[in-house]
C-alpha cells in the first residue's frame, strides 16, 4: 500500500517539475530582482574577490581595479604564509580561541542559571522589571559602552580607583595593565548579551509543561531536584543547539567588544586584546600592508569558519534534524 | 481558575530564597542600566570637579554645571547635522532593507515557483561563507565606488539571510496557500497579491524585521570608520566614535607637541561634554526600547521555528 502511494505521488510530481515558464514565475522573478541583485553586489563580488589573495596586487597605471587586478602576478599561497608566518599569528589564534570557549561557556551556564532563577520570582511584575532593565545593554553601540567603561576604569578620574583608593588601595593604569584585560572584556560580553540570551531560555522555560512540574511536587520533589530534573532536561535540546551554534562560530569575534572597549587594540593591550577579526582590520586599515595578505587572512578565517559552522551543523542533523541549518 | 494553580502556588521556592533572588537580579538589573545614569551625572558635573577629584556618583548644587549641554548647544549644527544623517540612514536604510527583505521572503515562501530552488540557494550560501571584511572593502570602495558616499552606510547592512529567513518562514506558516491561489484566479497578479494582501497581514514580521534594522543602522558606527572620511556624512554614533579615536590618538602620544596633536587637544571637547553626547546617543533608544522589546523576542523566536 504505502509503495502505490508513493507512486502515485512520484507521477503527481514528475509533470509538475517539467511544467512551463509560467507568468507566474516571472513576476516572482521580477519580485525578487532587487534583493538577487544585491546579494550579486554585496556576497557574491566580494566571494570572488578572494583571488586577490593569491595575486601580488599592483596598480597597472591607467587601468582601473579589475584590470590591474587580473594583470598582477599569481603568488599562490605566498599571502598565506605571510600571514601564518606573522610573529604574534599563533598569539591571535589563541586569543580567538579561548576567548570563545569562555563566551561558549558562560552564555549557557549563566543565562540558564538566570532563566531559572528569574522564573522562581514570585512578582511576574518585578520579574519583567528586572529583564527590561537587563535588555538595555543589548541596544547600545560598542562605541556608546566604550564610553561606560571608559568612565569607570580611567586611571585619574574612574569610578574604579575611586573605590580602590577608598578601600587604601592604590590606583591602577587599566589601559595599560594588560594582565586585567582577559577578564574586563569577558564581564563585558556577559554584560552585553545576559538580558537577551537570558530571555532565549526564560522563553523554552515557560514553555515546559506544568503538569512535569506537578508530578514532580507529588513525588516530593524539592525545587532544587524540579530544576535538576524537569527544567535543565527540557531545556536540553535548545542548550545543545545554542552550544553547536557558537562552537560553529569559534573563528569570528565581535570586532566592536575587542577593538572599541578596549579603545583601539593598541600595546600593551594588543597580547591580549588581538583577535583575527582585530587584526585583519589592523591589516586593511595600515599602509604597510599589501592587500592581498590582507584577504588572505579574511579568507583564512572564512574558510575555516565555513568549516566550523559545516561541521556543528553536521553534529545537529545528528542531535535534532529539523534544528539543522541544511 | 486552573486546577494546577494549587500546586504551583504550594509549588514556590522559600520567601527567603525569593527575597535572596529579587536582591540579586535588583543588583544585575542596575549594574545593567546605571551606566547610563552614571554618564549623564558626569554630564552634568562641572569640569573643575571633575579634573581635581574625578568622576562623581551623584550631583550637588556645588558641582552642578550645565555647561556641557550648553556647549551641545553652541554646537548645535555639527550635532543637529550628525543626527540628521543618522536619522535619514536610519530611516532610508530600515526602509530599504523591511522591502528587499520581504520581497525576496515572499517568493521563497512560493514553493510552486521554478527558481525557488535556486533562490533558497543564493540566499543560503552568504550564512555559511563570506569573502570576508578585506574583500568586501574591495569590492565596495573600487568597483561599487561607495567610498565616502551615504550609499556605504546605507546598502551593505540593508539585507540579512537570517532576516530573510524568518520572514519567509513567517509568510509559509501564516498566509494560507487558498488566499493566494483564490486571488491568482480572481486575476491578481503576484505584485498585487504581495503589495494587497500578504504586506497588510504580515505587520507583525514587518515591526520585528524593521526594528532589527533600524536597531542596526541606529548604532552603525564601523561602516562610517572604515569607508568616512568627510565630516558631513558623519552620524552620531560615527561622531561619538571619530571622538574617542581623537582621544585615544592623544593619550597614546602625550608628548606630541606635533601641531596635528596640540590642534586636536584644542577642539578636544571636555570630558562633561564628551559624556553629554555619549548620553545624548545613547538615550533615545534606552528610552525607546522597552516598547520595542517584545517584537525582538518575538522575532527571536520566529527565527528559531524553520519552515
Amino acid at each position: 500500500m504505502g509503495r502505490t502511494e508513493g507512486k502515485k505521488r512520484r507521477t503527481e510530481l514528475a509533470p509538475k517539475k517539467r511544467r512551463r515558464w509560467t507568468k507566474d514565475d516571472t513576476e516572482l522573478t521580477l519580485l525578487s530582482l532587487p534583493t538577487f541583485v544585491w546579494y550579486i553586489l554585496f556576497c557574491y563580488l566580494p566571494m570572488f574577490g578572494v583571488i586577490i589573495a593569491f595575486k601580488d596586487y599592483k596598480i597597472t597605471p591607467g587601468a582601473g581595479f579589475v584590470t590591474s587586478l587580473l594583470k598582477s602576478d599569481w603568488v599562490r599561497f605566498d599571502n598565506f604564509k605571510y600571514f601564518f608566518g606573522l610573529r604574534d599569528f599563533p598569539q591571535i589564534l589563541r586569543n580567538t580561541l579561548l576567548y570563545n570557549v569562555a563566551f561558549i561557556i558562560l552564555d549557557i551556564v549563566l543565562p540558564v542559571l538566570f532563566a531559572i532563577m528569574i522564573s522562581n520570582i514570585y512578582s511576574k511584575r518585578k520579574s519583567k522589571t528586572y529583564q527590561t532593565l537587563m535588555f538595555m545593554p543589548h541596544f547600545m553601540s560598542w562605541v556608546v559602552v566604550t564610553y561606560f567603561v571608559y568612565a569607570f576604569l580611567i586611571t585619574d578620574k574612574g569610578l574604579l580607583n575611586a573605590l580602590i583608593r577608598a578601600l587604601g588601595g592604590e590606583s591602577i593604569n587599566w589601559y595599560f595593565e594588560p594582565k586585567y584585560w582577559p577578564y574586563i572584556l569577558i564581564i563585558m560580553h556577559i554584560w552585553k548579551s545576559i538580558g537577551y540570551s537570558m530571555v532565549v531560555y526564560l522563553a523554552s522555560i515557560t514553555g515546559i509543561d506544568s503538569t512535569l512540574y506537578e508530578a514532580a511536587v507529588l513525588d516530593g520533589a524539592s525545587k532544587f531536584q524540579q530544576g535538576r530534573y524537569v527544567t535543565l532536561p527540557s531545556l536540553k535540546p535548545i542548550i545543545i543547539m545554542m552550544f553547536i551554534l557558537s562552537v560553529g562560530h569559534i573563528f569570528s569575534t565581535d570586532f566592536g567588544l575587542f577593538y572599541q572597549v578596549s579603545r583601539g587594540a593598541n600595546q600593551p593591550l594588543t597580547p591580549v586584546v588581538a583577535t583575527f577579526d582585530v587584526k585583519i582590520y589592523q591589516m586593511l586599515t595600515s599602509n604597510s600592508v599589501s592587500l592581498g595578505k590582507t584577504a588572505a587572512a579574511s579568507l583564512f578565517q572564512s574558510v575555516v569558519g565555513c568549516i566550523t559552522i559545516l561541521i556543528a551543523n553536521g553534529i545537529v542533523r545528528k542531535v535534532d534534524r529539523a534544528s539543522a541549518l541544511i | 481558575m486552573h486546577q494546577g494553580d494549587g500546586v504551583t502556588h504550594l509549588n514556590r521556592i522559600k520567601p527567603a530564597t525569593n527575597a535572596i533572588f529579587n536582591i540579586f537580579f535588583l543588583v544585575v538589573a542596575l549594574a545593567c542600566f546605571l551606566p547610563i545614569i552614571f554618564i549623564f551625572v558626569i554630564s552634568l558635573t562641572n569640569n573643575d570637579v571633575i579634573r581635581r577629584q574625578g568622576y562623581q556618583l551623584y550631583v550637588t548644587a556645588e558641582t552642578f554645571s550645565g555647561e556641557a549641554y550648553k556647549y551641545l548647544w553652541g554646537q548645535r549644527q555639527t550635532i543637529l547635522h550628525a543626527l540628521w544623517v543618522s536619522v535619514y540612514v536610519t530611516v532610508l536604510g530600515t526602509v530599504l532593507g523591511v522591502a528587499l527583505t520581504t520581497l525576496m521572503g515572499y517568493v521563497l515562501s512560493r514553493r510552486e515557483y521554478r527558481l525557488n530552488g535556486f533562490m533558497a540557494i543564493v540566499v543560503f550560501i552568504p550564512m555559511i561563507f563570506g569573502g570576508g571584511m578585506a574583500a568586501s572593502y574591495m569590492v565596495n570602495s573600487q568597483i561599487l565606488h561607495l567610498r565616502d558616499t551615504m550609499w556605504i552606510l546605507i546598502l551593505p547592512l540593508a539585507v540579512s539571510s537570517f532576516n530573510v529567513t524568518i520572514t519567509r518562514t513567517f509568510f509559509r506558516t501564516t498566509i494560507p496557500d487558498e488566499v493566494i491561489e483564490s486571488a491568482k484566479i480572481d486575476g491578481a497578479s503576484q505584485f498585487t497579491i504581495f503589495s494587497r494582501i500578504v504586506l497588510p497581514i504580515s505587520k507583525p514580521v514587518l515591526a520585528t524585521i524593521g526594528l532589527f534594522l533600524a536597531f542596526g543602522y541606529w548604532n552603525d558606527w564601523f561602516q562610517a570608520q572604515l569607508y568616512i572620511s568627510s565630516d558631513n556624512l558623519r552620524s552620531l554614533q560615527a561622531m561619538l566614535n571619530a571622538m574617542q579615536n581623537n582621544l585615544a590618538y592623544l593619550t597614546k602620544n602625550p608628548t606630541a607637541l606635533l601641531s596635528t596633536a596640540s590642534d586636536l587637544k584644542k577642539n578636544m571637547p571636555q570630558e562633561s561634554v564628551r559624556m553629554a553626547i555619549a548620553f545624548v546617543v545613547a538615550v533615545p533608544i534606552a528610552c525607546v526600547y522597552p516598547f520595542f522589546q517584545k517584537y525582538f523576542i518575538s522575532g527571536l523566536t520566529v527565527g528559531a521555528v524553520k519552515g
